[in-house]
């Protein structure tokens, strides 16, 4: 059972029957939109990126992305940069695993995020998404679709945070401005 | 050639004597109905189910399975009969699902004697039914065809069965239901007081026949049904599971039952695919997805090579994950590798990993944790009104008490990652084998010169504050891709301090006899050769092992003479192996020219080197490593400070070992400092000249 988020609601990170979910990932897929016009079948590339930012009481503490792809604590793991983004199979283009278990005791709230490396607006992205899935199972836990594709390059898709012993998420899907990650802090840290 | 049909489709049917196999997750009735030319059912008589599962021509389960085996003879019908509809129903018990749309679709194939699929279908798109017929396979001419019917009841099998004109439909199917549960209960492992015997009994006594007749199901319907009217005929779920041993194919039912409840994924795990004659069926159930070796802590591992494995607790777990329990027991050569070496290779760096990075975030949480309880109290000696009253004392002990609460969750965590690598490590140590093992490892005890060079060694232990007492073993890669450096130096570290320098030196040399005996060791009879330079013998002693058990090439170099000669001969042996290589005729080499990995110890450096001969150890350090030339330095640091920072890069492109435990390895994740351990042989032990003399007698039997 998926749940289609929407902006600002929030979900329980648990499962149906009860248990806590030891293993999340996050998944983004997207493609460039077609263009139109003379020659429209030169493809553009769009660089996609997602990152998360691990904070401890409103600090940053560690991040993870393409250039840094594990987390010191080993916890958070970025599958890989992927440079061009799906040929339209939908499926995710980039992942990253959060080990809910081992994240440190300090840590929070996970801040997800997804920048355009190579600036395109996400007007020139179609199909994008961001989904939570139970990595021990696969199932979708959540997806939560970037329309609207308005004229900003940046993204704060959701933060996954400690409520009680389990983790909630919750989605945000603010949009901002930035080449990578550090571009989003100022924006990031209202979210919290 | 397979024919998917879709619903309505029909195909012929080129022999009269086929199978049809039934697929589906969960436990189902599989029965047939005969029909006359009107597709009427005249009779009870002419319909084959649990409770009746022989008719002429036609043989079905005598019991509700996930997997089933119909055989039909056409020949062998009744005149009468023009067609047969092979149905399927939902057992009517507690614990089953009710409707067709809960459980995976159910999958139908009619294969020859051999296995051979003529033609299959998937019975999709059902919801509320409770009975469906999947086939019918009819008369038309000469020939028999089938045809997917898909047809499905919400009714059940009485509606079913009324459809086709069965007067006695409810009754029928009350028998029917009956038998089917009399079959459940069969197989259902009773109580034990009452009849567990006879339970069992009847399973293992059904076992063989039942085993035989999966083998040859048809041929059982010629020879005659009666001999195997207890039941055994069919496959039903615990003959699903005929490989495993009785006592676990036993739960098989029951657990199918109860997994009803939940109902999309029932029994995945045990309900395997039928044991099959020639070629597995063509969809049994669902796929099992787990790991067959990562069981959950309730199943039990595989035997570890090593004994002491067994008796081991499973590893506490502060918190538990969930209602699926115990994090999974370890399991040696639980990794990724093509070989056991190279899966144990990947599981010790796997745990070098995850201890630091279980560290780090140990460190990192009471880094924070302090950090906060700072500028807490900052806030608090900064407000004026904490000056007065109690409430500044208050505010401290609050933050105190924060720190201290995040400080023992940290660590709860920390011992429970702790707890799980010990486990590992208890059970991956006594696996490994000899170039990975400590000296104490009875692996050293059985060794034996190694057929080829293994693909790693273990060079020293490694250990963090945290957790003093575990272990990981620091595995290098062969051949080695830098040279040793056994840093005899007292400044290097606390221990060092402790000790006089001549103390220090002994265990330096000590060491490096160590390394170099497990180097030798490790490589194949006379493809490793040692050399080594003492310019002042003050190492005899120390070297004893290496020159008594005539390991060597040569005895120790001694003097400024000796010195010169060992490194002119490994700069040519290096000169010409280099020049081979580029002219890709490494075949051209001068007899003379020893091929075998070389190691050279240099103690004492830089008594006995003039500038030539330092500069030709530079030489050796750069270029001999990727053409098979080693150093191992003994030395310390500052009695080469008269050449100045020219050294630098020699000591930099060696890797720093100490004779003592001492903090300064870093791990490539983090960077933590790892306190390194030399591994020595126990006091008293002989097995370094045990080793050293069975590489000796192979070197010599190899004459060189």
């Amino acid at each position: 059972m998926t749940v289609n988020m929407t902006k600002g609601q929030a979900i329980n990170l648990q499962k149906s029957d009860g248990g806590t979910l030891t293993a999340v990932r996050m998944g983004l897929g997207w493609q460039a939109a077609p263009r139109r016009g003379l020659f429209g079948s030169r493809t553009r590339e769009v660089d996609l990126d997602a990152s998360a930012v691990l904070f401890a009481d409103k600090q940053p503490v560690d991040v993870v992305f393409f250039r840094h792809l594990v987390s010191d604590d080993g916890s958070v793991k970025h599958t890989g940069d992927n440079l061009v983004g799906g040929a339209g199979q939908g499926g995710d283009d980039e992942s990253i695993l959060v080990d809910l278990q081992r994240v440190p005791v300090h840590i929070d709230q996970i801040v997800f995020t997804v920048n355009s490396f190579t600036g395109q607006t996400f007007q020139e992205v179609q199909n994008a998404f961001c989904r939570i899935v139970d990595e021990t199972n696969g199932q979708e836990l959540a997806r939560y679709t970037l329309d609207g594709g308005g004229q900003y390059t940046a993204q704060i898709m959701a933060k996954v945070h400690r409520a009680g012993a389990g983790w909630q998420m919750t989605a945000l899907g603010n949009p901002a401005n930035g080449r990578t990650f550090q571009d989003l802090m100022p924006s990031i840290l209202p979210q919290l | 050639m397979t024919a998917e049909l879709v619903r309505g489709q029909n195909h012929p049917l080129p022999q009269a004597r086929l199978e049809i196999r039934i697929s589906a997750g969960q436990p189902v009735v599989a029965g047939a109905t005969l029909g006359d030319e009107h597709g009427t059912v005249r009779g009870v008589e002419w319909v084959a189910h649990p409770g009746t599962p022989h008719l002429p021509g036609l043989e079905v389960s005598r019991q509700a399975a996930a997997d089933h085996r119909l055989a039909v003879d056409l020949g062998a019908l009744p005149e009468a009969t023009h067609r047969v509809h092979v149905l399927l129903a939902l057992p009517v018990a507690t614990g089953f699902p009710t409707r067709f749309g809960a459980v995976a679709a159910p999958f139908a194939a009619v294969t020859a004697l051999d296995g051979a699929e003529i033609a299959t279908f998937t019975l999709t798109g059902l919801d509320a039914e409770s009975a469906v017929v999947a086939l019918e396979l009819y008369r038309r001419g000469d020939a028999w065809k089938v045809r997917a019917v898909g047809q499905g009841y919400a009714g059940g099998l009485a509606e079913l069965l009324a459809d086709q004109g069965l007067a006695q439909a409810h009754e029928l199917t009350a028998v029917i239901q009956d038998a089917v549960g009399r079959g459940l209960a069969r197989s259902v492992v009773a109580p034990p007081p009452r009849t567990a015997a006879e339970g069992d009994g009847v399973r293992h006594r059904t076992h063989p026949a039942r085993q035989d007749a999966v083998r040859h199901p048809a041929a059982d319907l010629t020879g005659g049904p009666a001999g195997h009217s207890d039941g055994g005929t069919t496959v039903n779920p615990t003959a699903g599971t005929t490989g495993a041993p009785p006592g676990s194919a036993a739960p098989a039912a029951p657990s199918a039952a109860s997994a009803g409840a939940s109902d999309r994924q029932p029994a995945a795990g045990t309900v395997p695919p039928a044991v099959t004659p020639a070629q597995p069926p063509p969809s049994s159930g669902p796929v099992d997805y787990s790991h067959p070796r990562r069981k959950k802590a309730a199943a039990p591992p595989p035997p570890p090579p090593a004994p002491p494995a067994q008796s081991r607790p499973a590893p506490p777990s502060q918190s538990p994950p969930g209602p699926a329990g115990q994090p999974p027991r370890p399991v040696a050569g639980d990794a990724a590798g093509w070989s056991m070496d190279e899966r144990l290779y990947n599981q010790v760096w796997g745990m070098f990993e995850d201890l630091a990075r279980s560290a780090a975030a140990y460190r990192s949480a009471v880094d924070f944790a302090e950090s906060r309880m700072e500028q807490e109290l900052d806030k608090v000696l900064s407000d004026p009104r904490s000056r007065i009253g109690g409430t500044g004392d208050l505010a401290r002990e609050s933050a105190r008490t924060k720190r201290d609460r995040l400080v023992e969750q940290a660590r709860a965590v920390l011992d429970r990652d702790l707890a799980q690598l010990i486990a590992e490590s208890d059970v991956v140590e006594p696996a490994l084998p000899p170039s990975f093992a400590r000296w104490d490892n009875p692996a050293w005890h059985a060794y034996r010169v190694p057929m080829e060079m293994p693909m790693a060694l273990r060079i020293g232990d490694l250990h963090l504050p945290e957790r003093p007492d575990l272990h990981i073993p620091l595995l290098v890669r062969l051949p080695l891709e830098r040279g040793l450096w056994i840093d005899s130096g007292r400044t290097g570290s606390e221990a060092a301090m402790t000790m006089d320098t001549d103390q220090l030196r002994r265990q330096s040399m000590d060491t490096a006899v160590a390394h170099a005996a497990r180097l030798l060791g490790a490589y194949p009879a006379g493809e490793f050769t040692v050399h080594v330079i003492d310019p002042a013998g003050s190492a005899s002693a120390a070297l004893a092992p290496l020159v008594k058990s005539g390991v060597l090439a040569s005895p120790p170099a001694a003097g400024a003479q000796g010195v010169a000669t060992v490194l002119a001969g490994l700069t040519e042996r290096v000169d010409l192996v280099q020049m081979a290589i580029r002219a890709g005729a490494a075949d051209a080499l001068p007899p003379h020219v020893d091929t075998a990995e070389q190691l050279l110890i240099v103690n004492d450096f830089p008594h006995g080197f003039d500038d030539r001969a330092v500069t030709q150890l530079r030489y050796l350090a750069d270029e001999g490593p990727s053409v098979g030339v080693h150093l191992m330095m003994v030395a310390d640091r500052e009695d080469a400070s008269g050449y100045g920072p020219v050294l630098d890069p020699l000591w930099r492109s060696l890797l720093r070992l100490t004779p003592v435990p001492d903090e300064h390895l870093a791990d490539p994740w983090v960077g933590h400092a790892w306190t390194y351990e030399p591994l020595l042989a126990p006091p008293g032990s002989q097995v370094l000249w045990n080793v050293l003399s069975q590489v000796a007698a192979a070197r010599r039997a190899l004459g060189r």
